[in-house]
Parts: C-alpha cells; structure tokens; sequence
C-alpha cells in the first residue's frame, strides 16, 4: 500500500494543477492557507490566491459574486466554519442561486483531533446536504480527493467538498478506480450485511469486513463518496441482498450519510440501517489516533453495528 | 448640470414611487418604506450611471447594481421595468405564487437583477466579488451596491468594508440608504450605527454625504467616485423613509407592510399630482 497522505493535502496538490490548466480558477481562504494547503495554489498563482482574513462569511459571498463573473472560486476554511459559521451564506448566496462555487472544506470530523470540540465538525454533511442543488462529496483517500475536485471544476453548479487533517492510507490506487459524482463505488461483494461507508471510514469498512469473514459474515462494502446525489440504486439493490445495513461515517449519526441511506432505505426496501458513527456528542481533544479509538470510529466499532444490524433482520 | 436632465430624473424617480406603490399594493405584502426612500437614488443609477444593455443583460462588461438590501425590491424591479427589462405588468402580480417578481431579488430568473439578495449584508459582499474579478480580469466596468443602515448592523457588512479597502477596490460604490428607521423603530435607539463617515474613513474608504433625495447631489457624487483612485467610495446618502406617500413618511411602521385600497389611492393620487407639478416634457 502507498504512502499515507491527508485528503486536504492532496487537495492543495489538486489545486495548483488545475490552476496550470485552468485560469478562470481563484481561490480563496480565511487566514487558513497553511492548514487548508490551499497555500500550494497560493504559491504557483499568487495573484489568482484571495485571502479573505478571518472573516468568513464575507468569504462566501464573495466567492459568489466572483462566480457570476466568469471566475471558478474554491473556497476554504475549516468544515466548522464553512458550513457552520458561513451556512447562511452558503445557502442564500451561493445555493439559492445555483452558484459555481465549489467549497472545499477541510479538518472535518473527529479526526481534528488535538484542537477540540470547537473545531471538531461532526455537522458539515447533514448541513451542506439540505441547501437544495448541493452536492456534497466525502473523499475517502488522497486519489478520491483528488480526483472529486476534478470532477467538482467540471461540474456547473455548487459544491461541497469535505476534506480530513488526517494522513490516510491509499485505497483507490487499483487501475479501473473512476469517480463519477453520485455514483457509489461497490468496493466488494458479501452477502449477509451491506456496510455503506465513505471518507475515513471506507478503509475501516474494508478491515470490518475481514474481521466478519473470520466470523463467517459475508459483508459487501460500498463507498457512497457523494452523499448528495446519493446512489440510492446502487445501496438498496445491495439491501435487497443481504437484507441488512450498516452505514458508517466520520460524523453525528443524525443527519449525515446514515440519514441520508436510512431515507432511502426505508422508501424502497426497508431493513434494518444501523448507524456507526459519532453518537450525537461533541468531540475531544486528543491526538487523533486516540480520539478514534475513543470514539470508536474504526473496524472494530463498524463489526460491532454490523452484527446488530444482521440481528435485527426479521 | 442641465435643469433637463435633472428634471427628467425626478419624473422617473416618481414613476419608480408609483410602480413601488403598485406592486406592494396588489400583493398586499412587501417593503414600500424602504424602496421609497431609494427610488432617487434608483433612478440616476439606471437612468443615468449605469452603464447597461437592456437587449444584453449578461453582457460581461457591463456596470453591476446588487440591491444588498433585497426586502426593497420593489424599487429595483420597478426601474427594471421602466427599463424594459421585463414587461411593467410583471408588477401586479409581485409576490403572487407562480408569479416572475419573487419577495426578494432572484437572480436566475429575473432579467436585469445581478445578485440575489434577502440575507441582509450578503448581497454587498457579493457585489465586492464582482469588483474584484473586475481587478482579475483587467476590466472597466463599476459595481454599485445599496445597502441599509439597519442592515450595516450586520457584521458581514463591515467585513466587507474591510475587504473592499484591503483590495482597493476604487471601482466599487457603496450606497446607504440612511433613512434612520428599521422594524423595531429609530436605527438610533435600536443600535446606533451612527457616525458613518468617520467610520468608513478610518476602514480606508473615501466618503461623501449628500442628501439622498436630491438628484443634483446623488449624480454629483457618482461622478466624485469615480475620479478617486486606490481606495472605494461610500456614498452616505440621507434619506427619509417612505419618502413620497405623505402618510408614509419616516414611518417605522411602513417598513414591512402594504397599503390598504384608501391608502393606495392616495399614494398614488399624490405621487401623480406630484408628477404632473413637474411640468417640462412628459
């Protein structure tokens, strides 16, 4: 397996090779350049790079009145910032008029780890995912990163773009790997419970499912890397197989991908959906590694909710 | 500056007042006040300062106007028909459902509307983007926004100004309409916003106060704006709210609702009056 790299890392790398290719790009951040790594873009293109100091909402906006004037911005801060502190702004002046501005957002999640529960976003899904017209994407590795903000520049229209602090292992470096917004990725086959996982999880959810195996539990792994358009199809055809769903995330369990696959779920073939994920608390500070442990947010707790999920089946 | 010219703008600020009366009136909802009090202003900004293209809305060098204060749409859609943006009928069915002209402005499907707006102090910061990319793109063309003195209560509103200077943005033009009223009473008593001028000086900007009913002062003030270079221009324009509608003058109460059928016709019985007092060509 590769090297480890954060998805907000290759993100930066993502950026500054569309910035050679693609002059309309212009970024935009808020006095968090260095974290963001939107600070390589910064570098090559100095004069397309918009620091917006620590003043957010006046970011957003901007951001939109840049888009209607022929300019492609990327805009970042923290997740708990941009979707939190900036929802207003997102919705009302880039979403309600169907912007092209594309919100990249990083040091989402628990995984934040050290600064704490103030920085900790475990919301930014569930609230990027009501704004009408968003997509709303949770890369799980550098390569996914990478390639949802070449498919984000494409893509006319607004769009949020979740991304972590933490150095992830590589999982998508096999040759077919193609990322397609709102279409989920089957990573593999089982047949006793469907595990839907997307960002950091989506490793986990591969080490879930080797600890089931040795229980004699076939699971199928499936990375709904958009959550908003959510390939319903794809998870509920998996349902109708194993009957039983277990979705993981690297968020609250209110309003994130698990609502989202409980929605569909529960429209088209109901069964069981259990939730693995942050369990409606704030988080802590810690190094992250720990914080995961703690949390429980790791194979371990995904084999857990797995095993209910598959007891629950009638 | 031609007595013509300026007379001709007072005539079409008073057509603006009736088409503001007229669209709040038949949706028996909407911010007459408020649009009152920046028809002036209105009115020289599409009728002389702007440089647009009604056959061409989108046209990329065109001068950009963001209504930062949306609740006082009806204003802008009243001059955007006059312009012929959009036919004039559009005004009586404001705020209908199914209808063209929603409560605030919409962008994608209102032609001549640069930004939507309604979350007060985005439509400004918005409208800093559109200067900026100007910058980026090497092109002369001049972004105005409008924005409340109640709604310069908002923070964002002074994040921008901070922007704004801190990109020396010389090509942007603020307005405040500063009719010194907003829902809950005087701007005054509610949170002082008061002084501005020192205000936005201190910010970087370069600021005129006029008063915001006289045509002569408002089209003078376009013009100082745009000699200075290096920094942008506040326009602090005085106003009084619900100016034209004798009952409705520096009214609070006149900020969020619609007249009744005897008030209406007396608006418009006086605005017309007024109107025709003008005398020269019609």
């Amino acid at each position: 397996m590769a090297d480890k790299i954060a998805t907000r890392e290759a993100y930066g790398n993502a950026l500054a090779e569309l910035g050679e290719i693609n002059k309309d790009i212009v970024v935009l951040d808020a006095d968090l350049a260095e974290a963001t790594k939107t600070c390589i873009f910064k570098k090559k293109f100095p004069e397309r790079f918009i620091d917006c100091g620590i003043a957010e909402n006046n970011m957003f906006s901007v951001a939109a009145g840049l888009s209607t004037c022929g300019k492609i911005p990327f805009a970042s801060t923290f997740a708990m910032f941009a979707a939190g502190r900036s929802f207003d702004q997102v919705r009302n002046s880039i979403g309600y008029p169907h912007l092209n501005v594309k919100i990249c957002a990083t040091h989402a999640g628990i995984s934040v780890g050290e600064d704490g529960a103030t920085h900790q976003c475990n919301e930014d899904i569930a609230l990027m995912r009501t704004i009408p017209g968003m997509v709303v994407i949770n890369p799980s590795d550098g390569v996914e990163a990478r390639a949802a903000v070449m498919a984000a520049v494409e893509y006319q229209g607004p769009v949020y773009i979740r991304f972590g602090r933490l150095a992830l292992p590589i999982i998508n470096d096999n040759e077919g790997y193609k990322f397609e917004i709102g279409k989920a990725i089957k990573m593999a086959e089982g047949t006793d419970v469907t595990i839907v996982a997307n960002g950091m999880m989506v490793a986990e959810a591969l080490e879930a499912r080797k600890m089931l195996a040795e229980e004699g539990i076939s699971a199928s792994v499936i990375n709904a890397h958009t959550v908003k358009p959510l390939d319903a199809d794809t998870i509920v055809n998996d349902a109708k197989r194993t009957g039983a769903v277990v979705v993981s995330e690297e968020h609250n369990i209110i309003g994130g991908l698990c609502s989202a696959v409980a929605e569909a779920i529960g429209e088209s073939y109901p069964v069981p959906v259990v939730r693995h994920g942050v369990e409606d608390v704030f988080g802590k500070s810690g190094p992250a590694k720990e914080l995961i442990e703690y949390y429980g947010l790791n194979a371990k707790g995904i084999v857990e909710k797995a095993k209910k999920a598959i007891s629950l089946k009638k | 500056m031609e007595n013509d010219k300026i007379l001709a703008l007072q005539k079409t600020a008073l057509e603006i007042r009736l088409g503001i009366v007229e669209a709040v009136y038949n949706a028996k909802s909407g911010h007459p006040g408020g649009a009152l009090s920046s028809a002036d202003i209105l009115a020289c900004l599409y009728f002389s300062e702007l440089n647009i293209d009604v056959n061409n809305p989108k046209w990329e060098n065109r001068d950009r106007f963001v209504m930062s204060k949306g609740h006082s749409c009806p204003g802008l859609y009243s001059a955007l028909a006059l312009k012929g943006f959009f036919p004039a009928e559009e005004l009586k069915s404001f705020r209908h459902t199914g209808a063209l002209l929603q409560g605030h402005p919409d962008m994608k499907a209102i032609s001549g509307v640069d930004m939507s707006a309604g979350s007060l102090g985005q439509g400004f910061s918005c409208a800093c983007g559109m200067a900026l990319a100007a910058k980026l793109n090497g092109k002369d063309y001049r972004t105005y926004a409008l924005v409340g003195d109640g709604e310069s209560q908002e923070g964002q509103v002074w994040e921008a100004i901070m922007f704004a200077a801190h990109y020396k943005l010389d090509n942007l033009c603020l307005i405040i309409d500063n009719n010194g009223l907003q829902i809950d009473g005087r701007v005054s008593d509610v949170m002082n916003t008061m002084p501005y001028e020192s205000k936005l000086e201190a910010f970087g900007w370069n600021v005129i106060t006029i008063d915001g009913h006289n045509i002569e002062e408002i089209l003078c003030a376009f013009e100082s704006a745009k000699k200075v270079k290096g920094k942008p221009t506040a326009i602090v324009a005085k106003t009084i709210k619900g100016k034209g509608v004798s009952f409705m003058e520096d009214q609070a109460s006149w900020h969020g609702k619609a007249p009744n059928e005897e008030q209406y016709n007396q608006a418009m019985a006086e605005l017309t009056a007024y109107k025709n007092s003008l005398g020269g060509n019609n």
